[in-house]
């Protein structure tokens, strides 16, 4: 009961705190600059120099503090050892460099953004296309996209039941397991099957983007142009070549959106590693190993910082490309 | 053209039919897990989920009763009872261990010189003789039982008071209802400003706030947590209501600016030129016009801080008071591996908030995905 009041207090303080400073310093602002007598027209435009940075600077102030700082303390300390009291220099990325752990990660995380961003585009695009022509459709599209409102926790929990394992001879209870057999073949511990155990933790994912990449390429197949297609099956093109000749490439660029979107997810896939192996049996990625090295036993933030940096310093070309489209947009 | 025809319709089956492996193949894991979680421990190991709908059978055996049950009915002796429990079915039965199967409900066998044995589907039998018994213990009878389908929401209760769930619950609510609302305001205001106010420095925000949507979260987790050590709000309910606070404000931002800059100018302008201030637009104007992309926000930043594990597990503590759902369900997993019944209901239990959510307000939902990425698309 205290828990909801302190939470209904929070919600009440924050709402309230927000319209006394946006009002407020609103009002303040045109106490200080009237917008009539004398200096009316000065005063306005100084008070409109002014009133942007009311609006934006809670905002702003919350980005910097929260996100641009961190980052910036997060590289200095990468330079330091375990406690940061020594200053290392490159030592904890020379160090990354030659751990195994490290490099297994790098390489699990390569494969992960071949094949998740791939795997869901390509099921996402099927979806699209054929819940698109028929009448429940929508029913479908829903149920497809279901998954994105799952937690990669709940997640992790509904594939362990499906990769779940019995001794050879026992009722498998696991769907994978109790297919494998019924055709004839010895139940596996699929999460222990290296290499393939990785491909088994990238279907989770795959199973929950999936969806997102349907609603977006169904929207924009959608808005192919209805000439282009008339045209096109006019001039007796078949339904194959209709799809992969007109449609895909009219819709490369949401292509592009649905795949960097997802790589950003991939590259910081976490939760469903740390609760389904926790990078055991060869499936360790970044994300995990950095929780390793933070949180874990004795914690390295030296280590943990530069493996948490790597990460940044990946994200960044989808970064500065995300940044260059939004400008090329707005013109 | 009847030609054309015919292969068109078996084209719409094909779609049809693949449409429907698709939908199938995505709803079964969500499936399985819930019907799991309204089985006891014992149906679980018994057999696998899918099996759970049709009839279980079993094997058993039961005895007839003895001398001392038998009645004399015109002339003969019989003993009577059943061999089955509650409602179940008898499919099969025999004598023998051997052939437990041997004879169908309703057939009379002579199983010794003189003894007739009857036993129907209802698990009734009938031992009849023409001199007394002499037995000491009963005959032995074998049965082949079909149990129907059978489901159970023990677990439920089982999870949401003894596994600690139900407080995870409210904790999980708790971090969430805040951390939804507070940053609407704040990206809302901001939005605005980057959307219809001139001042410089506005391309460069802008752009800083599209960079921030991929900055890994990672990153910032051990800085943040060793500054609320430092300013006093350690561990607690604060602190994780800033960090989401923050967190969420790129999308927010990005989101609410895009639906904004593309609300009429017109509407705005002659605003303005009636005098009406900034603040007035925004409040009275741009606000109310904005609804759908903040119902689109609002959602987005529910499920992912209804969803989070990595905010929770480091910026509030991990006792069992403090801990969110996504958290004890972690738990579990380590400690319950096995235990199917616990961990698909404690899974179930916190997913069923998300899907609500989800199956109601989808079209916001929809509405948001697409401003967010395929712009005026």
């Amino acid at each position: 009961m205290e828990l909801f009041l302190m939470a209904a207090g929070t919600i009440a303080l924050g709402v309230l705190g927000c319209v006394v400073w946006f009002w407020g310093s609103n009002l303040v602002l045109d106490s200080i600059y009237p917008p009539r007598g004398r200096n009316a027209g000065d005063n306005i435009r100084r008070a409109n120099m002014i009133r942007p940075w009311l609006f934006v600077g809670p905002a702003v102030l919350f980005l910097g503090v929260y996100l641009v700082y961190p980052v910036i303390d997060s590289f200095w300390r990468s330079l330091h050892n375990a406690d940061g009291s020594r200053f290392v220099g490159a030592g904890n990325y020379l160090w990354a460099l030659g751990d195994d752990k490290f490099r297994e990660s790098i390489w699990n995380n390569l494969l992960w953004l071949l094949v998740v961003p791939a795997l869901s585009t390509v099921f996402g695009l099927l979806a699209a296309q054929l819940t698109d022509r028929i009448r429940w459709g929508n029913i479908g599209k829903s149920l497809i996209f279901m998954p994105m409102a799952i937690s990669f926790v709940g997640a992790g929990v509904i594939w362990k039941l499906i990769y779940e394992f019995r001794e050879s001879g026992e009722t498998q209870i696991g769907l994978l397991n109790w297919i494998v057999t019924r055709l004839g073949g010895e139940p596996q511990i699929w999460l222990t099957l290296i290499p393939w155990n990785n491909f088994f933790l990238m279907i989770v994912l795959v199973w929950i983007q999936t969806g997102f990449a349907m609603v977006i390429l169904s929207a924009a197949l959608r808005g192919i142009p209805e000439e282009t297609i008339e045209a096109a099956i006019l001039d007796g093109a078949s339904a194959w070549q209709l799809f992969f000749k007109i449609k895909v490439p009219q819709i490369m660029g949401s292509i592009a959106v649905v795949w960097t979107t997802i790589t950003i997810v991939v590259l910081k896939v976490f939760d469903i590693v740390f609760v389904m192996t926790n990078g055991q049996w060869g499936t360790q990625v970044l994300a995990n190993l950095m929780y390793d090295w933070m949180f874990r036993g004795s914690p390295d933030y030296g280590r943990g910082s530069a493996i948490a940096i790597v990460l940044m310093i990946v994200v960044t070309p989808i970064m500065v490309w995300n940044i260059y489209n939004a400008r090329k947009e707005a013109g | 053209m009847e030609g054309m025809a015919g292969k068109k319709s078996s084209l719409t089956w094909a779609v049809h039919i693949s449409a429907f492996l698709l939908v199938v193949l995505w709803t079964i894991p969500t499936l399985g897990l819930f019907v799991s979680s309204f089985r006891d421990r014992d149906q679980i190991s018994s057999g696998g989920w899918w099996a759970s709908f049709l009839p279980s059978e079993r094997t058993g055996y039961a005895r007839t009763g003895t001398d001392d049950d038998a009645r004399q009915v015109d002339g003969l002796y019989v003993i009577e009872g059943l061999v089955t429990e509650g409602d179940q079915k008898l499919s099969a039965w025999g004598t023998g261990a051997r052939e437990p199967g041997k004879y169908q409900p309703g057939e009379t066998v002579e199983i010794e010189d003189g003894w007739q044995l009857t036993v129907s589907e209802d698990g009734s039998y009938r031992l009849t003789s023409e001199k007394p018994f002499g037995m000491r213990r009963g005959e032995r009878i074998f049965t082949t039982t079909a149990t129907p389908p059978d489901f159970t929401t023990g677990n439920y209760h089982r999870v949401l008071t003894a596994e600690g769930l139900g407080r995870a619950f409210m904790n999980t609510l708790t971090v969430t209802i805040p951390a939804t609302v507070i940053p609407i305001l704040i990206a809302a205001f901001a939005a605005y400003a980057l959307a219809w106010m001139r001042f410089p420095g506005r391309a460069l925000l802008t752009a800083g706030v599209v960079g921030l949507l991929v900055v890994p979260l990672q990153v910032a987790l051990i800085p943040l947590l060793q500054m609320h050590n430092a300013i006093g709000i350690g561990k607690g309910y604060m602190g994780i209501w800033l960090a989401h606070t923050a967190f969420g404000l790129p999308l927010a931002v990005y989101l609410l600016r895009n639906y904004m800059i593309g609300l009429p100018r017109e509407v705005i302008e002659s605003a303005r030129v009636d005098g009406a201030s900034d603040f007035q637009i925004f409040r009275r104007i741009v606000l109310p016009l904005s609804f759908p992309a903040l119902a689109s926000f609002a959602i987005f930043q529910f499920l992912w801080v209804w969803n989070d594990l990595l905010v929770a597990t480091v910026f509030l503590g991990n006792t069992r008071e403090q801990l969110v759902m996504t958290g004890v369900l972690r738990e579990l997993m380590g400690s319950k591996g096995g235990e199917w019944e616990i961990l698909a209901t404690s899974a179930f239990v916190s997913i069923a908030v998300p899907l609500i959510v989800f199956f109601s307000m989808q079209r916001y939902l929809v509405r948001g995905l697409l401003a967010g990425s395929v712009k005026g698309g």
